[in-house]
């Protein structure tokens, strides 16, 4: 299912579990105020590293993901705003 | 009086302030509130070097100046010197978790911008370096501009450095100080600059690194995992329930025999009257009713402080969310909830960290619903005095299931209950779940243990006085007018005459007067209803029968089995608890929720009672 999709419109809901990737752009638009707000101050932004660490059963449940050393949880139709690019990795 | 200088501890939530305020104030510690909101205000005094006393605040948690709750909002307008009731500190303790410092900076770089004087406490080195994280506090010191100290606040390392920092700082600058303007609205787009500059901060301060913790990430893969998850959720809620009833049963006879025995000694103490009835029948055995259930609420406390303090609870809320989700609620009102199950009042108190207003005014409406440990007292009279002590399955026995029954009927109804109010009176769109998952840590047996005290005492608290004033007003209207021979006293009793016109209304849902007269007083707390029947059956009768045998035998005889049912469904409901009511009050600004709230459980009470009673009724039992 998500190998039939463009790498370019990889999201957070839809990156493999543990494959390393950075954001590559947020549609800040698709989210409300609070949370936009809420995801920017947990660190979310374009070129921070993020993975996939967890996810509860298909189809619906939160995403637990790692950003910088944190841990998130953070529910699918959030992450779904939150594209993600396998290509061009910072340097860690 | 000139008041001291102000120092105030500010960061974000879970770097470490309040544990830094504890070890900076020991115990002198005073909790107050902020005027006009329910933010509670913790402050201390501390001696600094120089022999001066400053006066230190703990500051409600933060990710930013610009606030998303109550909490924060104080949080800001105390460092920005416009919270009423509240004077600007004279210098900031900015709290930053070192393991986290990406995230952390941001908040303090808006701190230090602020211009008051400011010292960094880098905290929780101890985990970092657990993590493979060495930092240089030189290079955060050159960055930031402000002096930093390394600390690790629950082991009181760093605490003297940082009290000689502070004592450097505050009133040094006293001549200068600035009004300070509040942040206008702009800082939305200044949070990706600061976030950027806080990383490459970050960046530059760490000396070496290891990648992510890797224990934390291998107790996540089973405690995350979609199927191992849930299972050990389960075994850990199914085994703090079973702890619950087992651990407590010693404890609670203890406290049985020493309520006995204070009863012995007063009746042998005193001369036979109405003084002796009312210490007896009236205050000892009212509260001793309810202090018995202390244990069975300290257990399950214990198990719920030391989940939050290992960082479990928050997985928990994790896990739950999907279902959470399902009818209108995060996984955040999972913890609010659970602690319900003890009491409604430390779980509606825990709503306050659900940001979204109408998710926690859901979660504040259906917390009654849970089954707290005042309803056990009720239950469990019930069921031994009407439901046979027999087998159904091997290990399962009617009683055991029917108590589990109740247990489930209340977590039914608490979401159905969340499901239509979230369509109606607390419509609006789910605030969703997002929040920060804690490292794994091992709890502090200090920490829980003060914890668990200042559960006790809310508890104690309440039942001498909420408990011990109900029950002497109603010893008194029962006792009072003496009936004349030949009549029943509960009948004629002041108490007999309003429950007379109370079963006007209960009669149909299979109420009788007996227990139209106990519900009255069982509104202060449910577990009155039991010491209250008791008490009426004990003023008609001529021999002693307090004891549970014989109280177990009176109702027997004067009820019916459908009239028991409606009263065990009754309970499911009904808002009889004075304490949540208030809470409630408290925790919403106002009357006009904890009304709603009364009213819709006694409807559900009253509906679901009068069901099960003429169902029974119908079905022969
Ligand atoms: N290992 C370690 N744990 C800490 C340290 N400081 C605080 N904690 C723990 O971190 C958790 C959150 O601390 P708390 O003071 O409640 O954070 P607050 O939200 O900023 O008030 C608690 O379980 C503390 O015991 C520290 O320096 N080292
Ligand atoms: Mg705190």
């Amino acid at each position: 299912m998500t190998s039939s999709l463009p790498p370019e419109t990889l999201t957070l809901e839809t990156l493999p579990r543990h494959q390393r990737a950075a954001v590559d752009m947020i549609e800040w638009e698709r989210l409300a105020v609070p949370e936009a707000r809420r995801l920017r101050e947990l660190g979310f932004d374009q070129g921070v590293p993020v993975e996939v660490l967890h996810r509860a059963r298909m189809g619906s449940g939160p995403i637990a993901c790692r950003i910088g050393r944190m841990t998130v949880a953070l529910r699918r139709a959030v992450a779904r705003s939150i594209r993600v690019s396998t290509a061009a990795l910072p340097a860690e | 009086m000139e008041l001291p200088p102000l120092v105030a501890m500010v960061g974000n939530p879970n770097a470490g302030k309040s544990a830094l305020f504890n070890a900076l104030t020991g115990a002198r510690q005073k909790v107050g509130n902020y005027p006009g909101v329910t933010v509670e205000r913790h402050s201390g005094r501390l001696a600094l070097d120089d022999g001066r006393a400053v006066e230190l605040v703990d500051l409600p948690g933060a990710y930013s100046l610009d606030p998303s709750s109550p909490d924060e909002r104080v949080t800001r307008d105390v460092v920005t010197g416009t919270q009423a009731g509240e004077r600007l500190p004279d210098a900031l303790v900015v709290v930053v978790d070192a393991a986290n410092l990406d995230n952390h900076l941001r908040f303090a770089l808006q701190l230090i911008a602020l211009g008051l004087p400011v010292v960094v406490a880098l905290n929780m080195v101890d985990l970092a370096e657990r993590d493979g994280l060495v930092l240089d506090p030189a290079v955060l010191e050159r960055e930031l501009g402000v002096p930093v100290v390394p600390t690790v606040a629950v082991r009181r390392r760093g605490i003297d450095v940082l009290r000689a920092r502070l004592t450097a700082l505050v009133g040094g600058t006293t001549a200068e100080l600035r009004r300070l303007r509040p942040s206008d609205g702009s800082v939305d787009d200044d949070i990706v600059t600061l976030q950027r500059r806080a990383r490459t901060i970050a960046a530059a301060a760490t000396v070496s690194e290891t990648p992510v913790r890797r224990w934390n990430h291998a107790l996540d893969s089973v405690a995350l995992h979609p199927v191992f998850g849930p299972i050990l959720l389960a075994t850990l809620l199914f085994v703090m329930f079973q702890a619950v009833f087992s651990w407590s049963e010693v404890p609670v006879s203890w406290i049985e025999s020493a309520f006995a025995a204070l009863d012995g000694v007063v009746r042998d103490a005193m001369p036979d009257g109405f003084l002796r009835s009312l210490l007896t029948d009236g205050v000892i055995a009212g509260v001793g009713a309810v202090v018995v259930f202390l244990p069975l609420i300290l257990i399950l406390f214990l198990f719920i402080l030391v989940l939050e303090a290992s960082g479990y609870m928050v997985r928990a809320a994790f896990l739950m969310d999907r279902m959470m989700a399902q009818v209108g609620l995060s996984g955040r009102a999972f913890i609010p909830l659970l602690s319900s199950f003890a009491c409604a009042v430390p779980g509606i108190m825990a709503t306050r960290t659900i940001d979204d207003e109408k998710d926690r005014l859901t979660t504040i409406l259906i917390a009654p619903l849970m089954t707290c440990s005042a309803r056990l007292p009720v239950y469990s009279i019930i069921i031994a005095a009407f439901i046979p002590a027999r087998k159904v399955a091997p290990f399962i026995g009617l009683q055991g299931l029917v108590l589990f029954g109740l247990y489930v009927m209340g977590i039914v109804g608490a979401f159905v209950a969340a499901l239509a109010l979230r369509r109606t009176v607390t419509k609006g769109d789910s605030s969703g779940f997002m929040m920060e998952m804690p490292k794994y840590q091992m709890p502090r047996m200090g920490d829980i243990a003060i914890g668990l005290w200042s559960r006790a005492w809310i508890f104690l608290k309440r039942a001498g006085t909420t408990i011990a004033l109900t029950t002497v007003i109603l010893w008194a209207l029962l006792s009072f007018p003496q009936a004349p021979a030949g009549q029943k006293q509960a009948d004629y009793s002041v108490a007999g005459r309003i429950a007379s016109g109370l079963e006007v209304v209960v009669r149909p849902i299979g109420f009788n007067h007996d227990i139209a007269l106990a519900l009255i007083p069982a509104m202060a707390a449910r577990e009155i209803a039991v010491a209250a029947i008791g008490t009426v059956y004990a003023i008609d009768d001529v021999e002693d029968t307090r004891g549970e045998r014989t109280l177990v035998d009176n109702l027997r005889g004067r009820w019916s089995l459908p009239t028991a049912l409606a009263f065990l469904m009754w309970f499911v409901f009904a808002p009889q608890c004075i304490s949540t009511i208030a809470v409630t009050r408290r925790e919403t600004n106002g009357w006009r929720w904890p009304a709603f709230m009364v009213g819709y459980l006694f409807a559900t009470a009253y509906v679901m009672a009068g069901i099960t009673y003429w169902a029974a009724v119908f079905a022969g039992l």
